[in-house]
């Protein structure tokens, strides 16, 4: 019983989840918003148990003085500081909102502009012609990057000679992008889609359950 | 409504009774009726008065949820936009909806609608309740013009959408053609599966951990319980959780979304007991972090550079912290293994890991590890199915060419 009721709950709700897609009728919908409601309050007591456990794990870490405990404790006092900082209000000008933007935003503003470096360095790696296939890789990534800058086109323009156009490097970058850039995106779209499906008929059926293993 | 009309109508006649007209002997009159038939013929003048629109249909709006009615018709005459130096006439300023439960009286106007437009849906019909309609044509000249009544139209819900009829078919299709391959795996049928790198080298990826005697890190990502990728997710930490519990390897899952967790944290416990290690698992070693994007990059990138997993495993839905995460656990010297329905992410992670499932290579982790028939099965239903798409590109792309409307109509969906 503890594997089939979790297992009927889900092909229930799973079966009815893929028909409601093509139903619009009132009741559908309205069915359809309960179960998100439903979803929304056992997503906030998840949240509860995520905090509960972030908790037992760091006061742990700090009642045995395990490796790196300090950290920890940044932890523990800008978890509870915000929550406290909140009881002054929320407005803008309140401790809290203050703390949000001089504490967390400039941090989370560093982290995303490391992204700037490691997209150099990762472009380092990929864009070395160490094959036919890298050179490849490499030459239409440079005419892309010329053809999205206006210095593109100046450096490489499209010339007319008499009837014939010679296309410039913003023409054989939007090619690039929009014929076999696009081709294979589609292709991979494709798999995801019927891969994606089959998953969901898998977890419907019960044929894959990891949680109820054992 | 009707009564102002008529009652204008009238007003009208009477106004006429005394014309200049009136003091002209009669035998005048002919040669300047002949002038004026004549000059009409060959210069016609614009319409005196407003003309309504025509053809006015109401129908309940089809594949909707319910109250709702729809209306139709032809445009006024008077709809139009004049040509440079030509004499305007009257020119349509709006059209007003009418409605009434009753056909001969009642009516109210429930909106007004402006030129050119020749549809309006009505959002404000009861379901079973019926309703008359009549649009009513307004000129700049403040004359008006009316249709007929239309009606009874009653608004109701509909059960089916039938614009997705295709979609069903080919969904029905499709789970049909799993179903049969699971069944025909199950009775010894062998089917084939081409070697995939990224997933041939999880073992190689888990023995490495167990050799160096350092953890495994699983990240399942940003997305939530119900995204495909992240049940993608599961079922591979399920699997890699089970190879680690025979391993003696410790796996560890940092999430950023509490339900995620809990359910990380049961694919996890049940793996260990499948693999009859149940006393291994420590509940600890599936976390939640934080539900903020990159507060939670930075604490999975604190955890690599501290930790130094031997392999680190992206599967589920990545955004733009995929290429930040990738690039630390390089630094870190952690092999790693990425894979995700994100297909911008993607090539961030090609550039960045040793290993990337691309598309579909992502659903297929669960039986390329386990071997199992269904889910052998459920594999090779991918594999028709993308062919019986590929057949369908081929024929769409020579029904467009050739002008084979009907074909290509039949796969149109909104």
């Amino acid at each position: 019983m503890k594997r089939e009721v979790p297992l009927i709950i889900t092909m229930v709700t799973g079966l009815f989840l893929a028909l409601q897609y093509y139903s619009p009728h009132r009741l559908s919908a309205h069915i359809y918003e309960t179960l998100m409601d439903w979803l929304i309050i056992v997503g906030v007591f998840a949240i509860m148990l995520g905090i509960l456990g972030l908790l037992r794990q760091h006061t742990d870490k700090l009642k045995t003085r395990e490796r790196n405990w300090p950290y920890s404790i940044a932890l523990l006092v800008g978890l509870f500081g915000m929550v406290i900082l909140g009881f002054w209000g929320q407005g803008m000008g309140s401790p809290f909102v203050q703390a949000y933007f001089t504490v967390l935003n400039p941090v989370q503003a560093t982290m995303f502009a490391l992204l700037a470096f490691y997209i150099a360095s990762a472009a380092y790696r990929s864009f070395r012609g160490r094959s036919v296939l890298a050179s490849i890789l490499l030459i239409s990534a440079i005419i892309v990057m010329l053809g999205r800058v206006p210095l593109g086109e100046i450096i490489w323009p499209t010339v007319k000679i008499g009837s014939i156009t010679i296309p410039g490097v913003t023409a054989i970058s939007d090619w690039l992008l929009n014929v076999p850039n696009l081709a294979a995106k589609r292709a991979i779209y494709v798999g995801l889609g019927l891969g994606g499906a089959a998953t969901a008929l898998k977890v419907v059926l019960g044929i894959e359950a990891p949680h109820l293993r054992g | 409504m009707l009564k102002r009309v008529f009652t204008k109508e009238v007003a009208g006649m009477r106004q006429n009774q005394h014309r200049w007209y009136r003091s002209v002997p009669p035998l005048a009159l002919i040669p300047a009726l002949y002038l004026v038939f004549l000059v009409s013929a060959f210069f016609p003048l614009p319409s005196a008065a407003i003309e309504p629109p025509t053809a006015l249909a109401a129908y309940d709006t089809p594949n909707d949820p319910g109250g709702s009615i729809t209306l139709t018709w032809e445009l006024s005459p008077n709809d139009r936009i004049p040509e440079i130096g030509e004499e305007p006439g009257v020119l349509l300023l709006t059209y007003g909806i009418l409605r009434s439960p009753h056909p001969q009286t009642g009516f109210n106007e429930i909106d007004i609608v402006l030129p050119g437009i020749s549809e309006y849906t009505d959002d404000t019909a009861d379901d079973g309740v019926s309703f008359y309609y009549i649009v009513e044509a307004r000129g700049d000249d403040r004359s008006t013009a009316l249709t007929p009544v239309v009606g009874p139209v009653k608004a109701s819900g509909q059960v089916f959408d039938t614009r997705k009829t295709v979609l069903l078919i080919f969904m029905i299709l499709f789970g049909g053609s799993v179903l049969f391959l699971i069944q025909r795996a199950r009775a010894g049928k062998e089917l084939y599966i081409r070697p995939i790198p990224g997933l041939a080298a999880v073992d190689e990826a888990i023995g490495r951990a167990t050799e160096m005697g350092r953890p495994i890190l699983f990240v399942p990502g940003l997305g939530v319980a119900g995204d495909v990728a992240t049940l993608a997710a599961f079922t591979m930490l399920g699997r890699i959780a089970h190879k680690t519990a025979e391993y003696q390897t410790n796996v560890r899952v940092p999430c950023y979304d509490p339900m995620v967790m809990t359910i990380a944290q049961d694919v996890v416990k049940s793996a260990y007991l499948d693999a009859g290690y149940p006393d291994m698992y420590k509940e600890d070693d599936v976390f939640f972090v934080t539900q903020d994007q990159f507060s939670y990059v930075a604490a999975v990138n604190g955890l690599m550079i501290r930790e130094k997993p031997a392999t680190n495993f992206y599967i589920g839905k990545f955004y733009a912290e995929s290429l930040i995460l990738a690039e630390t656990g390089n630094i870190a010297g952690s092999i790693q293994i990425a894979g995700t329905d994100e297909i911008i992410q993607i090539p961030f992670f090609v550039a960045a890991c040793d290993y990337t499932l691309i598309g579909e290579e992502l659903y297929a982790a669960s039986a390329y590890l386990s071997r199992e028939p269904p889910l052998l099965g459920t594999l090779k239903g991918q594999d028709w199915g993308k062919a019986a798409m590929m057949i369908l590109i081929v024929l769409g792309v020579l029904a467009a060419t050739f002008g084979w409307n009907a074909f290509v109509d039949f796969f149109a969906t909104q």
